[in-house]
């Protein structure tokens, strides 16, 4: 396979991973627990590989999970414990595990081989240089073998989760009348975005993983009509936003990862401005109408 | 039969109770009105018998039994402005829900689940707008899908908070037809209400609430001048013409007590 196709499948993996999630979160309206997880996770991952002393992805990846479900907690627990607005409490909880992150990386990047650079910034195009190694036999990328794993979790949450996301996504107090737990559904969710953000963050960096995570759903709630439909267009604009960036960045030779979120940011003008002008249509047909 | 028990029911938000030893009881085959002024808690109140905030102390019964046990047979409505209708949801989407139950989450909708949810909006004559986005429905109408969302369930009891807020005189009609309809049927409905000028016009009962409960019972006896008073404190000439309509002798509700 040439290494071009590996990145262009990584992107589409993570574009599609990220937007499934990021469908809910724009739902709930807490898009930027996203962005806030992907920033909080640091501490988690420099722990981890001081504490394994390894830089085995696995390690680095518990540890970013475990700091993902801390930092939701923390929203949570500000949010509706300490009465603190929701936007603030994400705002105080990341900013501040993040900022424990990068003290402990400057405290002990002195002597150990870790960096902001290498654990901020995975770069989109190395995947193909990232292999997976089974004894002697390369099977290929390990970003698309992680990005693969980590979309049948999804799919299994979502398929299998989908009327519990749907009713705590849009009417909290209803769904806890018939008897759901809305508390441990939005921690399922929760750890599920985690989980995607540390993974794909390690294939393709910070900015694509949160750009992929609110960008097509947000374009996609603009012309759904439905939940369902609004999950299918995530999914087509994320795959043509990872195919389209991937032929940008070629074109233009430009970063891979910032070329796909830009297409992703096209995406979302071109359907904003579609959006606006069917709705004054619309608006004259009404008024013709009656 | 005793519908719904509270029984010295005390809830509060940050260690401030806003319903303070709430007592009381209410017979099945009502139609029921919560009333009260903003904050009294009427809205706290009908969460708490819902058992979505936690109470302090008190317990609430239906039937005689923990809502556990008869959670199939209650129906909560919310406060429409409680949700985002911007949602990407049509109406059938909406009163679909209606068929959702805790532990029956997964797999197809069955066709007798599809058929009772087009049942019920065909029931708050919205069938023709099962297809529309939520948000292209008028206050109203948004109402009426709230209101056939909770027919889907089939319940006995209902609980609904305020639904005549914001919508339409043509939706407000139906809407209290349907309900009327519904008390008829032996439901028990319980609305939380603060127009004191149309509760006159079809309460059985009322539920009159201001942090700890006024009074409670059939509406002639227990909406007096008295209780109004201590329920609404100033506005007395409101209040006072209020109370003389009520014991007024053409007034309906006695009417149809005597025909009752
Ligand atoms: N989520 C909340 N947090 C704190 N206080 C609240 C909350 N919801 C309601 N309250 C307070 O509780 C009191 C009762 O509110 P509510 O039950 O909504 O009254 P009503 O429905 O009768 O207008 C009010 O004083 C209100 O300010
Ligand atoms: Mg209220």
């Amino acid at each position: 396979m040439s290494p071009d196709f590996w990145i262009v499948i990584t992107g589409i993996l993570v574009a599609v991973n990220c937007g499934l999630l990021g469908v809910f979160l724009v739902l709930r309206k807490s898009a930027m627990v996203g962005d806030a997880i992907s920033h909080a996770v640091l501490p988690g991952i420099v722990i981890a590989y001081l504490l394994t002393d390894s830089r085995s992805s696995i390690w680095m990846m518990l540890g970013a999970a475990v700091f993902g479900i801390i930092t939701t907690f923390f929203i949570e627990f500000l949010h509706r414990k300490a009465r603190v607005q929701s936007d603030a409490s994400i705002g105080v909880t990341f900013t501040w595990l993040f900022a424990i992150g990068v003290i402990l990386v400057s405290l002990f990047s002195g002597n150990v081989d870790i960096d902001q650079e290498c654990v901020l910034y995975g770069d989109i195009a190395y995947v193909p240089f990232d292999l997976f190694f089974l004894g002697e036999n390369s099977l290929g990328p390990a970003p698309v073998w992680m990005g693969s794993i980590n979309m049948l979790v999804i799919a299994l949450v979502v398929a299998l989760g989908y009327r519990g996301l749907f009713l705590t996504s849009f009417d909290t107090g209803y769904a806890s009348s018939i008897g759901l737990n809305t508390g441990a559904w939005n921690y399922l969710l929760m750890g599920a975005v985690s989980l995607t953000v540390v993974l794909s963050f390690n294939s393709v960096g910070a900015i694509l993983v949160v750009a992929f995570l609110v960008v097509p759903p947000a374009t996609a709630y603009l012309i759904s009509k439905r939940l369902e439909t609004m999950i299918a267009s995530t999914v087509v604009l994320g795959t043509l936003s990872a195919v389209g960036g991937y032929l940008l960045a070629d074109l233009w030779s430009a970063s891979i990862s910032a070329s796909m979120a830009v297409f992703s940011g096209i995406f979302f003008a071109l359907v904003f401005g579609y959006s606006l002008v069917g709705k004054k249509l619309r608006k004259r047909v009404h008024l013709s109408e009656s | 039969m005793t519908a719904i028990e509270v029984h010295n029911l005390t809830a509060s938000y940050d260690r401030h109770p806003v319903l303070w030893d709430v007592d009381f009881e209410i017979p099945t085959g009502k139609l029921v009105g919560i009333i009260g002024p903003n904050g009294s808690g009427k809205t706290t109140l009908l969460k708490s018998i819902m058992g979505i905030l936690p109470i302090d102390s008190g317990f609430v019964k239906l039937f005689d039994k923990p809502l556990d046990d008869v959670r199939n047979r209650v129906s909560y409505v919310p406060q429409r402005q409680s949700v985002d209708w911007d949602f990407p949801a049509t109406a059938m989407d909406v009163v679909q829900m209606g068929r959702y139950k805790k532990g029956k989450l997964f797999g197809r909708l069955s066709k007798l689940d599809r058929d009772i949810a087009r049942d019920a909006l065909k029931r708050v004559g919205m069938l023709e707008y099962k297809n529309r986005q939520i948000s292209e429905l008028s206050g109203g109408q948004q109402q009426r899908v709230f209101i056939a969302r909770s027919l889907a369930q089939q319940a006995e009891i209902y609980l609904m908070d305020e639904p005549f807020v914001g919508i339409d005189a043509a939706s407000e009609a139906a809407i209290v037809a349907l309900l009327k309809e519904m008390r008829d049927e032996g439901k028990t409905v319980v609305l939380v209400h603060h127009d004191l000028h149309t509760a006159l016009e079809f309460f059985d009962w009322v539920v009159m609430l201001n942090t700890r409960l006024v009074a409670s019972g059939p509406l002639v006896e227990t909406l007096t001048e008295a209780n109004l008073r201590q329920t609404y404190g100033g506005k007395l000439n409101l209040l006072t013409q209020i109370a003389h309509l009520v014991k007024s002798q053409e007034f309906p509700v006695r009417e149809k007590e005597m025909r009752d």
